[in-house]
């Protein structure tokens, strides 16, 4: 190559580039921008106390899981292999397996404790999953995204507090009336608890905690000092589960 | 040539069998068939312009897919400056209120098979 064409086509190219910057101005996207709509809202971070001196007081009452049960179409499958779970109560000792000893209270011992998805501060069925269909929002709530799920269940075998369940069948024909509020899911898809994010962003509080007419559920932001849950937790022992996993879940119980 | 006859006449079969679903749709009316969904609204104006949601719909809904649930999002500025609620069932199928006559009609035409509905819920038409 000459000299001379080698200047003409670094001009040539150089002055190329220099128009992209303006190429905005020349076409026109196709529908208007999304990414200028987000709203930086500032970072909260959702968290919930079961309060167990409270919640199981009046007997096998399960006002919270059926409002869950409602309002997010979960299926009613008798067959607790195929069973869908968001929330749901189990026995303390199974609960918190490492606290239950031989002598301990008996009452205790048998109290059945509510459990859901603790959303995880270092959530491992995040990691796990190939596709991303699970991942952690900046508020904390751990998603799903079952448009995304292939229903591996990697999430499944991760999650230590088997907190997520498998869509082996259709669920719809297994949901008593559909709530048109909600989608429902479908088969071969992961699902879990997500902390009632469709209700968080209307600025309603998640609808086991206004099922709750005892108060054994607070629910709220940590980040923000004068919160509910903020006090409870500065001034109350307060346990997680499996604390030691280091997963650091954001739901507490006190005793 | 060895075998003409038997080419040609060989070729003349086979063009014949091949043409034979494009002549069969050419002479009963078939061909010129255009699906007819009923927009089911008398509103002038979708959440963007007309032609754009007749060819762009799925992209528009894809988008709208990924801000709700990826980024929490759950209004939707259009372009004539009016705010919309991403939903599609409140929103879409509140005006396209009948589900077989507007998304499906054109769908089955096109040989496509959104899988929307597998999970979201939309209003059954009394009577079907």
């Amino acid at each position: 190559m000459k000299r001379r064409d080698f200047l003409k086509l670094a001009i040539l190219t150089l002055s190329g580039i220099s128009i992209k910057p303006f190429a905005h101005l020349f076409t026109k996207p196709a529908f208007a921008d999304i990414s200028i709509q987000r709203t930086n809202k500032g970072l909260p971070r959702w968290a919930m106390v079961v309060n167990l001196s409270i919640c199981g007081k009046k007997d096998g009452c399960t006002d919270c899981i059926d409002a869950c049960n409602r309002i997010h179409n979960i299926p009613r499958i008798t067959n607790p292999k195929h069973a869908v779970k968001w929330i749901w109560n189990a026995p303390f000792d199974r609960v918190f397996r490492e606290q239950s000893f031989d002598n301990m209270n008996e009452g205790l011992r048998k109290k059945s404790v509510l459990v859901l998805c603790n959303h995880c501060e270092n959530p491992p069925c995040v990691s796990v999953c190939p596709t991303k269909a699970t991942w952690k929002r900046e508020d904390g709530i751990v998603m799903m995204d079952y448009h995304r799920c292939i229903g591996c269940r990697y999430c499944i075998a991760a999650c230590p507090y088997g907190a997520r369940s498998f869509n082996w069948k259709d669920p719809r024909p297994y949901i008593k009336e559909i709530d048109k509020g909600f989608p429902t899911r479908t088969q071969g898809v992961v699902e879990k608890c997500n902390f009632c994010e469709e209700r968080i962003a209307k600025n309603l509080l998640p609808a086991c905690v206004e099922a709750c007419r005892e108060g054994g559920l607070i629910f709220g932001d940590v980040n923000k000092e004068d919160s509910e849950v903020r006090k409870i937790l500065s001034t109350r022992l307060s346990i997680r589960r499996k604390p030691h996993l280091g997963t650091e879940p954001k739901v507490y119980y006190i005793l | 040539m060895y075998d003409r006859g038997k080419i040609i006449t060989g070729i003349i079969i086979f063009l014949v069998l091949l043409f034979i679903p494009f002549l069969y749709n050419f002479i009963t009316g078939k061909a010129t068939y255009v699906p007819e969904p009923v927009i089911g609204t008398s509103e002038k104006e979708c959440v963007e312009s007309k032609v754009f949601m007749r060819t762009d719909h799925m992209k528009l809904l894809d988008e709208w897919k990924e801000t709700v649930v990826r980024h929490g999002v759950r209004n939707y500025k259009a372009r004539n400056g009016k705010t919309y609620t991403i939903d599609i069932t409140g929103t879409c199928m509140e005006c396209h209120t009948d589900k077989e006559k507007f998304c499906d009609r054109c769908h089955n035409y096109a040989g496509v098979e959104p899988k929307c509905w597998n999970c979201h819920v939309y209003k059954k038409v009394a009577g079907r």
